[in-house]
């Protein structure tokens, strides 16, 4: 569906996307992961056939975007980071307006808007006004209207950001059910949790460039441990007592507000500690997740 | 034993996708269409103000301009300075241009702002087959559409009044138009290179539409006033558009050559606005 080989976005002196390679294949849910100025958005922005590559190659549909951008985004459905809802009209007449820009004729899309305010549980709500919807409503709104030409490829940059945790999972589930349908998904976020729970297959970007590629659980087979043991013994003491327990796992990562321990076995780890005579003010066993896989990666934490 | 299989009856119809359901020749030959009739859509939940301020406007003026000012300039016996005629159909074919450019400016900046910083619903629009270029025809087309629909009002009121006589309705009313069209092209040129939404309305207003009203001859010969200020008028698309709606409605003495080039100067205007607007539309959305 997707082919990126050299892909590169310069901006002035400012190279945002920095030579990516990657492919997304049919059916597939891709994620691209990062922090904030990683060079997702540009590169959703590339695929969405609206931002003109500056160097390598890219096609989409077998089509090259640069020249043919018109045709492929016929075939795109696409949700920004920010809701761009008209907000005088009403919330039937958003989707029937943004369907005819794909030139659907009047009478499909009656039946398709009212499937899609379904979809979108927002039946109830078809004949208020965009503007006095609630975030939550706005967004699946905006990836309702996203779907109005049956898109080949859904296209969602941020697609749960500044939502409440219910919205997020109501979300989520609708995004599960497309991809049930055949629906290809290119997933822009910068929540592991969404990664985990959404991407068949991710690229972790950092600075325009990928640092790893793979499922969710591959990643945190290679780059992380089976388990982490969080210690927190207060900030002024965690550097201290990070090089009395480094023996412990595979390897230590020392934060501001806590250590981690890279283990196969964070309970035993725990134990060690306690037997050394440290009391750490809290502990916390958990699973391994992609969070991890970023700060070994890049060194840094995704959410700064 | 027995096995139940819950299966959840399906409603939906079957989804097709879009290399299917999509005809992107159909798309693309009526984008521009498409993005006219979004436009058209959106004025209509504005239609009660539109058609009250397309009646209101004329009707005002016609009484306290036209009328009240028009007995006191006919009275000093100034007709030979207007052309020979009266101040009503002197002061006519300059409001039907005002008119036609208030219309074309009102449809054609403030669409352009929320398109591109209010709602960012352009941004929307292209990520569909619509282009840059389909978004500025398009605009251009609902603007012109709601323009007709005004300029014919005012026509009407300015019939009723006697302020123009029935044959020349047509002719004045394709150069209202086209001086709407032309300043049009510009302001939505000069709308799409907004990034800040500081005051950019209030600026337009006071510095641009306010001294072409004032310094167009609109309310009196552009020839009475000053030679250091006749300037303003010659390169007010207001002034072009009323100079050929004077010379269609009452024939004052021009020479063809004036008159052709009143076309070429707006002409000129329209065709430089839209190429500004195309080419800064398309850098914008693609940023």
């Amino acid at each position: 569906m997707i082919v990126a080989r050299g892909l590169t976005k310069v901006y002035g002196e400012f190279t945002a996307v920095d030579g990516i390679d990657f492919e997304v294949r049919k059916g597939e849910a891709f994620g691209l992961l990062g922090p904030n100025g990683a060079g997702k958005s540009t590169t959703m922005k590339m695929i969405a056939s609206v931002s003109k590559r500056t160097g390598g190659e890219l096609t989409i549909l077998g089509l090259d975007p640069n020249k043919r951008g018109p045709e492929i985004r016929a075939h795109l459905g696409v949700v920004p980071q920010q809701d761009n809802l008209d907000r005088e009209l009403k919330v039937h007449e958003n989707l029937f307006s943004y369907g005819r820009f794909f030139g659907l004729s009047r009478k499909f899309l009656k039946g398709k808007v009212e499937e899609l305010l379904e979809f979108a549980q927002l039946t109830e709500k078809r004949n208020s006004k965009a503007e006095e919807l609630s975030g939550g409503m706005k967004r699946r709104l905006t990836i309702a209207r996203g779907l109005v030409n049956e898109p080949e490829i859904l296209m969602l940059d941020e697609p749960t950001t500044g939502l409440d945790p219910q919205a997020r999972h109501i979300l989520w589930d609708r995004l599960f059910r497309l991809k049930e349908q055949g629906v290809t998904l290119v997933i822009t976020t910068h929540y592991m949790d969404e990664a985990e729970q959404l991407c068949d297959r991710l690229i972790v970007m950092d600075k325009g460039k990928i640092m790893a590629e793979g499922s969710p659980a591959d990643l945190i087979k290679r780059y992380a441990s089976k388990e982490v043991l969080e210690v927190r013994f207060g900030s002024s003491k965690n550097i201290e007592i990070a090089e009395k327990i480094s023996h412990l796992g595979h390897r230590t990562e020392v934060l501001p507000d806590r250590i981690l321990i890279y283990s196969e076995n964070g309970e035993e780890d725990l134990q060690a500690i306690l037997k050394m005579g440290l009391e750490p003010v809290t502990s916390l066993v958990r699973r391994s997740s992609l969070e991890d896989v970023f700060l070994r990666l890049t060194g840094r934490t995704l959410v700064e | 034993m027995s096995s139940t299989s819950i299966e959840k009856p399906v409603h939906k119809s079957a989804w097709q996708g879009s290399l299917k359901l999509v005809n992107v020749t159909r798309a693309r030959n009526f984008a521009w269409l498409h993005v006219t009739e979004a436009r058209v859509r959106n004025m209509m939940k504005w239609w009660g103000s539109i058609a009250a301020f397309g009646l209101g406007n004329p009707v005002l003026y016609l009484f306290s301009v036209g009328i009240g000012i028009g007995a006191l300039v006919d009275k000093n016996g100034s007709a030979s300075q207007l052309g020979g005629v009266s101040y009503l159909t002197f002061l006519a074919p300059a409001l039907l241009a005002s008119a036609a450019i208030q219309a074309f400016q009102d449809e054609t900046s403030f669409p352009v702002m929320e398109g591109f910083l209010w709602d960012k619903n352009f941004f929307a629009m292209n990520s569909t087959p619509i282009t840059a270029r389909d978004i500025v025809n398009g605009v251009m087309a609902s603007a012109m559409f709601r323009t007709l629909v005004t300029v014919a009002i005012y026509e009407g009121v300015l019939l009723a009044f006697g302020a123009i006589t029935f044959d020349v309705v047509l002719p004045m009313f394709l150069s209202a138009i086209f001086a709407g069209a032309a300043f049009g092209a510009v302001m939505m040129a000069a709308t799409t290179f907004v990034k800040e939404d500081d005051g950019f309305f209030a600026i337009v207003g006071r510095f641009i539409i306010a001294p072409m009203m004032m310094f167009s001859g609109t309310f009196y010969p552009l020839e009475s006033m000053p030679g250091y200020l006749q300037w303003v008028g010659w390169i007010s698309p207001l002034w072009h558009g009323t100079d050929l709606g004077r010379t269609i409605s009452y024939g004052s003495p021009q020479q063809g050559w004036v008159t052709i080039s009143h076309w070429i100067y707006l002409a000129l205007w329209l065709v430089v606005g839209l190429n500004l607007a195309y080419r800064q539309a398309a850098k914008r959305l693609a940023a």
